[in-house]
């Protein structure tokens, strides 16, 4: 008898892990931010725990931290699943892990400590970069040959966002963070004044593209259908989605600079692939809501399926607004205001962390050993506690925002600026109150979950979970493109 | 193109990774590559000279402290910013800046040429505590600037990275870097850049600067 094959799930269980508690951490940061903005006594006078210094550190926790944990835990997870196979490169997924982990603390230790690129969303200095260079290879690595020695021919469509996302990130990290060092301290990037302005912008923009939005929608597209139990709506039509997403969305990273000294054309041209960009958006939104058609009585028992519904609403109206904020007379309105924030938080807390918080309760009681999670009721709760934060956050914001665009442009009959820029910020301060609350909500939620998931993980803590085996699949004519259940 | 060429690419994971590896290329290739080439047109505006040692690292404590979340350097032309912060910024005016400013959020003003509106007093007043002189600001304090002093070292280290990246400082100017620091603290440092902000690199003939700033959002 050969032995059994079996998935190797401690690297998920670690990423999974980590990901509850750097969502603690992330969106602690971001509560005390918003805090700061409300009252600035609470910036203490200490140097790191400033607005300004400590800003990063939510941005990266959250992002990098949180969600790049969940999503290198899902894809270590959907891989295996989606290809009837073990990890490959077993000791280097868990390189990945460790280094990963590294690399977030460093980075939220340095950045507060003044060593800035100062390029948002990649502040990190140089020799931080080198090494999340490594690890990215490092994870690209295992991905693909995992990928390679499939069992399955075919390959499903979530392996291909997350390719994606791992081939994407790993060119816009290496490109934008380009950099002469002076010391371990501080660097100087080779690009400077617009043509550093439209490659940060590149890579910004981008990085919501592959980061924040093709690998979770691979982990939509595994995660929606297990969950819907039901195949995929279209599979032909998530193809088309993903060729459309991935070329289209590198041409959008202008729309961050209208109106400032970069070409025009360049504006342009950002504006109109925004605009096409709505397509595949909705595209894959349509196709994930669709998948349900026939089992939304699910809803009513499943809060992890209601995160993932929830998330594809956000992700729909998220992008629409997007595409908006990309026409030039909305942008003149809208950007260096709130708004701005209100969308980043519609995309982030309502698609990004609601797909990762309805996949990871899809996947935890599986990659932990349990029949499901431990509360039921706990999961309800958190719903209702993200949804709640999510809705006052983001309404405190839009209102913030168009009130500052307004007050930004308003002009007396004789042509004279009707308000002084303090005017609009005593105008949106009570909004930044009921923003913190709204963000307290959000941060209690958190809280729920990584209680539910400690209990849930009692059997992994002892540890006496089995492994599960890996199935036989069929014989290779029989393997259709229509997406294989996954077991497990 | 049949399906079958389609399935091929759904099969074959290395087919896979290099057309996406292709498709994502284009867009970033077609953009920035022509701003490549441009930027070796793009001239420093008459009389912009690359910062000085003491606005060098008055800029560096600028990017250190973060001001940039908050505040953008970069005046849009529309004609409800010129009225409000004066000439429209220009890419001439950023070419020396490393990494670029413009910022993307406005909690607080824009500072592209807040240079000479509010006196050195009001400035160093203003970092220690804004509310003393806003009383409703919401800025956070940065009373450490003025007990730091800044490091001649270190500024001449910076200068000679930046001349390798095409800044051209001269020998001279690297030599006489810790001279124009002697004795400066971080706060000195800073306030010497803001007041240079749009007064150093505006547009104009320097006779002109003199003057208030364009508000007419240049010609239509």
């Amino acid at each position: 008898m050969t032995t059994i094959e079996t998935y190797d799930d401690k690297v998920v269980r670690l990423f999974l892990f980590a990901s509850a508690v750097w969502g603690i951490i992330g969106m602690l940061v971001g509560m005390y931010l918003a805090a700061e903005l409300a009252w600035p006594f609470w910036n203490l006078d200490i140097p790191f725990l400033t607005f300004s210094k400590l800003r990063p550190d939510h941005t990266f926790g959250v992002i990098f931290a949180f969600g790049g944990s969940a999503l290198m835990g899902t894809c270590y997870y959907v891989v295996q699943r989606t290809g009837h196979t073990r990890l490959a490169l077993p000791r280097l997924a868990e390189f990945t892990f460790w280094g990963w982990q590294l690399i977030c603390v460093l980075a939220m230790v340095t950045m507060p400590l003044g060593m800035t690129q100062s390029k948002e969303y990649a502040e990190p200095e140089w020799w931080i970069d080198i090494f999340i260079a490594v690890v990215w290879v490092s994870f690209g690595a295992v991905f693909f040959a995992t990928l390679a020695r499939r069992r399955i021919r075919h390959i499903y469509v979530a392996n291909w966002y997350y390719g994606a996302f791992i081939i994407a990130v790993g060119l816009l990290h290496i490109v934008n963070n380009i950099a002469i060092p002076v010391s371990m301290t501080k660097s100087y990037p080779i690009y400077s004044g617009a043509v550093d302005a439209m490659v940060q912008w590149w890579y910004g923009h981008n990085a919501v593209a592959f980061f924040l939005t093709a690998g979770f929608l691979g982990m939509m597209y595994y995660f929606v259908p297990r969950q819907a139990q039901q195949p995929l709506w279209s599979y032909r039509f998530s193809i088309v989605n993903f060729w459309a997403l991935i070329s289209v969305y590198m041409w959008a990273g202008s729309h961050h600079l209208m109106y400032t000294a970069l070409p025009d054309w360049v504006q342009s041209v950002g504006m109109a692939f925004s605009l096409v960009l709505l397509m595949p958006s909705w595209g894959s939104a349509a196709n994930g809501l669709f998948t349900f058609n026939g089992s939304w009585h699910r809803l009513k028992d499943d809060p992890a399926a209601k995160f993932m519904v929830m998330a594809l609403v956000f992700y729909a109206a998220a992008t629409f607004e997007g595409s908006m904020m990309a026409i030039k007379t909305v942008n003149s309105l809208s950007h260096y205001t709130d708004w701005t924030i209100a969308h980043v938080h519609s995309g982030s807390l309502g698609w990004v962390a609601m797909i990762t918080i309805g996949s990871l309760y899809a996947m935890a009681p599986r990659a932990l050993g349990r029949p499901a999670m431990y509360s039921r009721r706990g999961m309800e709760v958190h719903f209702w506690l993200h949804l709640t934060g999510t809705l006052l956050y983001v309404i405190a914001m839009w209102t913030a925002g168009v009130t500052e665009g307004m007050m930004w442009r308003a002009t007396n009959p004789d042509g004279a600026l009707t308000y002084s820029f303090l005017d609009s910020l005593i105008a949106i301060k009570p909004l930044y109150m009921f923003r913190w609350f709204g963000g307290v909500l959000i941060w209690l939620g958190m809280w729920v979950m990584a209680w539910n998931l400690w209990y849930t993980a009692a059997d992994a803590r002892k540890p006496i979970i089995s492994p599960i085996p890996v199935p036989i699949p069929e014989p290779e004519p029989k393997q259709t493109p229509a997406p294989l259940p996954a077991q497990g | 193109m049949a399906y079958r060429h389609f399935e091929f690419i759904e099969k074959h994971v290395w087919t896979l990774g290099i057309l996406t590896a292709i498709m994502v290329s284009i867009g970033g290739l077609a953009e920035i590559t022509p701003l490549f080439i441009e930027a070796n047109k793009v001239q420093p505006a008459e009389g912009v000279k690359p910062y000085d040692p003491l606005r060098l690292a008055g800029r560096d404590i600028y990017v250190r402290e973060g001001c940039y979340l908050c505040h953008s350097q970069m005046i849009r032309a529309l004609r409800f910013e010129t009225e409000r912060y004066g000439h429209y910024s220009t890419a001439s005016e950023s070419v020396y800046d490393r990494p670029f400013q413009w910022g993307s959020k406005r909690t607080g003003p824009d500072l592209a040429r807040v240079g000479g509106k509010y006196s050195d007093l009001w400035q160093r007043l203003h970092l220690m505590n804004p509310r003393q002189v806003v009383p409703q600001s919401n800025m956070p304090d940065y009373p450490w600037l003025s007990l730091a002093l800044i490091d001649g070292k270190d500024i001449q280290a910076r200068m000679r990275v930046l001349r390798m990246l095409g800044d051209p400082y001269t020998d001279a100017d690297i030599k006489a870097a810790p001279k124009a620091v002697a004795g400066k603290t971080e706060m000195d440092a800073l306030v010497a850049y803001l007041q240079g902000l749009g007064i150093d690199n505006e547009p104009q003939k320097p006779a002109a600067a003199q003057a208030a700033p364009a508000s007419d959002g240049g010609a239509p």
